[in-house]
């Protein structure tokens, strides 16, 4: 069993009379990518600060390799990307992350970490004149640049093309593979299905779910089904263990509990039926259920599901 | 776990010295600061100092030592001010602080870069000014009186500094630049540093030990041998004092709010 390098310990952090975190327990393991999921509000960016000691528990323990995240030996090991910086405009890029390296007592070479955000043929350019995608891949540099043992990334790839999007996950599988840890807070789903090695769900300030993507996805029992008939929607819905069916074009979509007995029916039903595709529920699915049930307490939301 | 945690003495001086490097460069590179700052006390001088004032003498006063040591506190001032107040706002409500306090940037790197950066903007601000002192402003000194009134504001742009930081604290980005004005333009007349203070109304006399800029004048008049009261020690102290006051209360507010 790994060290924590990063912890929360019953965390509570209240913003006058809104308590933003509620008990939260987290721990950080070397080498491992974790994903902060939530809704707006969850509270993903308040525990972000508190282990980067932005902001101070009110109550509960936040430490960073052990110490107190706001030190500077704590510090000198992390690095940090926020949703919203806005660096010096009139700074060129290589020199922002000459900068940057300036901080660290054993940062990278300042060559791999152009290379490693895909940067070079920004790093003569003023930081001001860049598009958000490109500024978003430079404030990406200066996380990385002092070799950090963990990195936190707050929405990293908003703003990112599809093309500078995969090249950033192909670095962040990469630097896992060496052994630094990161934290990731993302909108994008698939983002944390295709790299973490662990989800946190949170919800209300609280981490209502916690697992490997698998095991979060386990949460959702349903499957989807996909395939072009011309049965109505409207007669599948009847159906047991038909949850939805909804039509589009000549594509029938419907989610099901057991799969097995839908399919039975359906192919007995529409014997023209082709082009099926079965697949489980993935992390979005299972997304919206646990942060529906996390909300069940409230009637309003149990009507409206 | 690994202890590459340790920063030699000359890494760190190092961080210092690229942090007040960058500092300058950008501010040297961002022209809604670097004009006004370095071009409004010269041409207000070439104005009021050189063009309207043909050298007269004024109560025993040499007028154009006095213009030239006035104008160049008055040109100190806005480094310090602007430098600090509105970066300072700008760069809190814009997250650069925040980002600035996650990184493991060395404590007092960000200040000192600043008041580095404002005091080269001051010594060029006052190495203009001295420059069309000698060719257009006909100001004959001792070389003792130069250096002295040079290294006089080159310093006397700190307590500014302090009291922009304050002002950056307090106000946002978009507010920042009107309330540092509203601060440095009446501060300075008030301070008898465009208009002697004698020729100034008895009440505004009295008020004048309150503004710190009645001090630095005061130290620029004696430095360049264009009057004051030569009590130097006690201005420069009082200057000191209102350099640790306001970095003592900014520092607070930093802290607490971020």
């Amino acid at each position: 069993m790994h060290a924590s390098i990063a912890q929360l310990e019953n965390v509570v952090k209240r913003y006058g009379a809104i308590t933003a975190l509620d008990g939260v327990n987290l721990r950080l393991h070397p080498g491992e990518l974790l994903a902060l999921l939530g809704p707006n509000g969850a509270g993903k960016s308040t525990a972000v600060s508190l282990l980067l000691g932005l902001q101070r528990v009110d109550a509960g323990r936040a430490t960073l390799f052990g110490l107190d995240p706001q030190s500077l030996d704590a510090r000198r090991r992390i690095g940090v990307m926020l949703q919203e910086a806005a660096l010096q405009q009139s700074l060129r890029v290589d020199e922002l992350i000459r900068l940057t390296m300036s901080y660290y007592p054993r940062p990278r070479e300042f060559g791999s970490v152009a290379l490693m955000a895909g940067i070079e043929e920004l790093l003569p350019r003023r930081y001001g004149k860049l598009s958000g995608g490109q500024k978003r891949r430079v404030q990406f540099a200066l996380a990385i640049c002092g070799d950090p043992r963990i990195l936190f990334l707050d929405e990293p790839t908003v703003g990112l093309d599809l093309g500078a999007r995969t090249a950033m996950w192909k670095t962040l599988r990469a630097l896992v593979a060496s052994g630094c840890a990161i934290v990731l807070t993302t909108h994008y789903l698939e983002e944390a299905e295709a790299l973490a090695d662990r989800v946190a769900v949170m919800a209300r300030g609280r981490i209502i779910a916690e697992g490997s993507v698998d095991e979060i996805r386990a949460h959702v029992s349903q499957r989807r089904i996909r395939c072009i008939s011309a049965l109505p929607a409207e007669t599948l819905r009847a159906w047991p263990d038909v949850s939805q069916a909804e039509r589009e074009g000549e594509h029938l979509h419907i989610v099901c509990g057991a799969a097995e007995a839908v399919l039975r029916r359906l192919l007995a039903a529409d014997p023209e039926l082709r082009e099926l595709e079965v697949r489980r529920a993935g992390l979005a699915e299972a997304f919206v259920e646990i942060t529906n049930d996390a909300g069940a307490g409230s009637v309003e939301q149990k009507e409206a599901a | 776990m690994d202890t590459a945690i340790a920063m030699s003495p000359a890494r760190i001086a190092r961080a210092w010295l690229v942090e007040a490097k960058y500092e300058f460069l950008r501010l040297l590179r961002t022209p809604s600061f670097a004009l006004p700052t370095i071009l409004f006390p010269s041409l207000f001088y070439l104005l009021f100092g050189v063009l309207l004032n043909g050298g007269a003498h004024h109560g025993g006063m040499d007028m154009a030592s006095y213009m030239l040591a006035g104008y160049s506190a008055f040109g100190v001032m806005a480094p310090g001010l602007f430098g600090f107040g509105v970066v300072v706002a700008m760069e809190r409500e814009h997250g650069l602080l925040t980002l600035k306090r996650a990184l493991p940037m060395p404590p007092g790197a960000y200040l000192f870069a600043k008041m580095l950066m404002a005091m080269l903007f001051a010594a060029i601000v006052v190495c203009l000014l001295m420059l069309l002192a000698v060719t257009l402003g006909h100001v004959r000194m001792p070389l003792g009186n130069w250096s002295a009134l040079l290294i006089t504001d080159v310093l006397g742009v700190l307590p500014f500094c302090a009291i922009g930081l304050f002002v950056g604290t307090l106000v946002g980005g978009q507010g920042a630049p009107a309330v540092v004005n509203l601060i440095y333009l009446p501060m300075s007349f008030l301070s008898g540093l465009w208009i002697p203070l004698p020729l100034l109304p008895k009440f505004l006399q009295q008020l004048a030990p309150l503004w710190p800029a009645t001090h630095l004048g005061q130290i620029a008049f004696s430095a360049s041998g264009a009057g004051g009261d030569h009590r130097v020690a006690m201005h420069a102290m009082v200057l000191a004092g209102f350099t640790l006051f306001f970095f003592a209360i900014a520092r607070r507010r930093l802290r607490r709010a971020g």
